[in-house]
């Protein structure tokens, strides 16, 4: 960590990843992960201009009670002001001042099974002008109930932080818990929790592109990449003892070994999406009235991409790079030549044909992965050290970081920052592009978290 | 393509599931019977998840749990629905929506928590922010535990509330579903 004067502070420039406070300082966080802070003075800090930063703003201010000074947009993120009986105010949304313009509002109760969240549209005729999305619904004060508890106790915590994404979570904080104590983890653990996390990338993948489909009325899709996904997720119940593969990351290791038969279980459902996917593809890239839908559909430019520092398929679809399993370090990618698939046109389609690219390239590595398992032990128990690090790790959607700070085994103060803070934004920006009929299709395939910002 | 969708098409259909008996005379002494039959459309309410919850449930309507063989929909609509079904610790800022969702429906309505957070909080248990569990905000009477809930699970307990609020006696046994030709192989 690197302490800095309030105008370096102010004068930083770089991919903007995170902001937070505890109760002497404020920290920014950096690609690829440099971690640099400032000290509060009267529980306040200078307001940073990148894009991403205002949720991270919003939050301290609801969280931790900070200011930042000179900051554009104090709206609450979390505190949305209830009663003891759950009642509360409604916030104003403002629309742009154009005539004609109406607002239309939807939720915190969506019509599909999905997270709450309210989105207010001002539209115009068809046409959205404006989408102001107000989280912090599902807010379940995680934060604290991490603090105080041993990073084995609170690991139950960060696998449930966003439970599509529960391996790279569980394996993010495992990683910072790791750091700040200095654990060197057995060679085994690193394969296995690398093979759970691309497992979670495909059932995540194959699940989403097929909901795409369903939204955009294509009921087949929908049908075939709902039993992809069922058929990997009873490989992980059958490999890892649980269908999400929910508290198999541990700090320290991995919970259990690989079942016997489970390595079986896994490649017989990787072989069925492999034989499955090129027809699959074929139909999406073959069926104009769905590709009538999604391209040129709910554009995000490369610039407004680069802005947030958008991660995952969300920011590769628009012309970004990144993916954490490419920094130096990240174990045991290092060993398997990781293929990046970017696109640039940034629409709907896009996002789509990267995940399809993402999905042979899963399966190739959990084949090199399961072939060549290290044998060794798959746990060490964490000893009661004291230090702090940040942790990331590559979820389906992005990058997800944690902040760490443990003293004498117990965690002091934590972070979290999962990629939907960056990717909300996002959302709010492709919907002011389209017609409100669109904007399933939009959301769905940014796929942003609810649980994952609200914590 | 037209061949790859007939394929599918004609593959079989799954294997129906039957409610547990020893459940559905449990809850039939708490529920009672209704007059809602056994075609139910059930309204999901998300109110606090991690959204595991959200994935297991959207898993019971795939090709392998097919909920929707059982008569069992949802409906985007609470005005519509015969059951409400709750995931999530109950929010605080979700208290409000899931009071005036279940306030939305018509009587008699049915109230399901589905996973341990809805059950009592889970994990989350004893959160300043949460209501503790969907009961801290609207009467439940059947509860689907697990974290997340197997999609089987949650299958067999909407099966198991189906059978103990339906009209006695029991409709005659669900006929198979027609077994379609197979295709000959290529
Ligand atoms: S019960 Fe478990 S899976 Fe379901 S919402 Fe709660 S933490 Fe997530």
């Amino acid at each position: 960590m690197i302490l800095l004067s309030h105008e370096d502070w102010v004068a930083r420039r770089g991919r903007f990843i995170a902001l937070w406070t505890d109760a002497r300082h404020a920290y920014a966080l950096y690609q690829p992960g440099e971690l640099v802070a400032v000290e509060l003075v009267d529980g306040a800090y200078p307001a940073l201009s990148h894009a991403g930063a205002a949720w991270f703003q919003r939050l301290a201010h609801d969280l931790n009670g900070h200011t930042a000074l000179g900051a554009t947009d104090t709206r609450p993120a979390i505190d949305h002001g209830r009663a003891a009986d759950g009642t509360g105010p409604w916030p104003e949304f403002k629309s742009p001042e154009v005539e004609g313009v109406h607002q239309v509002a939807v939720g915190p109760i969506h019509a599909g099974i999905i997270e709450p969240g309210h989105f207010r549209f001002s539209v115009r005729g068809e046409t959205v002008l404006k989408l102001e999305a107000r989280l912090g619904y599902t807010h379940k004060g995680t934060l604290g109930l991490i603090r105080g508890k041993s990073p084995r106790l609170a690991a139950r915590f960060a696998a449930r932080v966003s439970g599509d994404a529960t391996v790279a979570h569980a394996s993010a904080f495992a990683h910072a818990a790791e750091a700040a104590l200095r654990l060197e983890v057995p060679a085994r653990a690193v394969y296995l929790r690398a093979v759970m996390a691309e497992l979670e990338r495909l059932a995540n993948h194959t699940s989403d592109i097929g909901a795409i489909a369903g939204d955009a009325g294509f009921a087949f899709l929908d049908a075939r990449f709902a039993l992809a996904r069922e058929r990997l997720c009873a490989a992980a119940q059958a490999a890892f003892g649980h269908r999400l593969m929910m508290d198999a990351v541990i700090p320290g290791g991995v919970a259990g070994d690989i079942s016997t038969g489970g390595a079986a279980a896994v490649l017989d459902a990787l072989t069925a999406l492999e034989a499955e996917l090129p027809s699959l593809k074929r139909i999406f890239e073959d069926y104009a009235s769905l590709q009538d839908r999604v391209v040129g559909t709910g554009i995000v430019p490369p610039a407004l991409a680069a802005a947030y520092a958008a991660g995952g398929y969300a920011g590769r679809a628009s012309g970004q790079t990144h993916d954490a399993r490419l920094l130096p370090g990240y174990a045991p990618y290092d060993n398997f030549a990781l293929f990046v698939p970017v696109e640039q046109e940034g629409d709907v389609a896009a996002r789509i044909r990267i995940r399809l690219a993402e999905i042979p390239e899963s399966i190739r590595l959990i084949r090199d992965m399961l072939h060549s398992l290290p044998e060794t032990p798959i746990a060490i128990a964490p000893q009661a050290g004291s230090g702090a690090a940040v942790g990331a790790a590559e979820s389906f959607r992005g990058p997800v970081w944690y902040w760490l700070r443990i003293e004498s085994g117990v965690i002091a103060d934590v972070f979290i920052a999962d990629p939907s803070t960056l990717h909300w934004p996002l959302v709010e920006h492709a919907a002011a592009t389209a017609i409100l009929a669109d904007f399933p299709l939009i959301n769905k395939s940014i796929n942003a978290s609810y649980s994952g910002v609200d914590l | 393509m037209w061949k790859t969708v007939a394929q599918h098409l004609l593959s079989r259909a799954p294997a129906a599931r039957q409610a547990d008996p020893a459940l559905v005379k449990t809850l039939r002494e708490r529920v009672g019977a209704s007059a809602l039959g056994r075609s139910l459309a059930i309204r999901v309410v998300s109110a606090g998840s991690c959204n595991g919850c959200e994935l297991e449930l959207r898993a019971t309507q795939n090709l392998v749990y097919d909920l929707t063989q059982y008569g069992l929909s949802f409906t985007p609509s609470p005005r519509h629905a015969d059951i409400l079904l709750v995931t999530g610790v109950a929010a605080h800022n979700m208290r409000e929506a899931l009071a005036q969702a279940r306030a939305a429906m018509p009587e008699p309505a049915l109230v399901v928590a589905v996973g341990d957070c809805a059950v009592d909080g889970g994990v989350f248990k004893g959160s300043p922010a949460i209501a503790g569990g969907a009961g801290g905000v609207v009467a439940v009477d059947l509860v689907i535990a697990g974290c997340p809930p197997s999609p089987a699970q949650i299958v067999q307990g909407l099966l198991a509330l189906v059978e103990a609020q339906a009209p006695l006696p029991a409709l005659p046994k669900r006929r198979e579903p027609r077994r379609a030709p197979r295709l000959p192989p290529e």
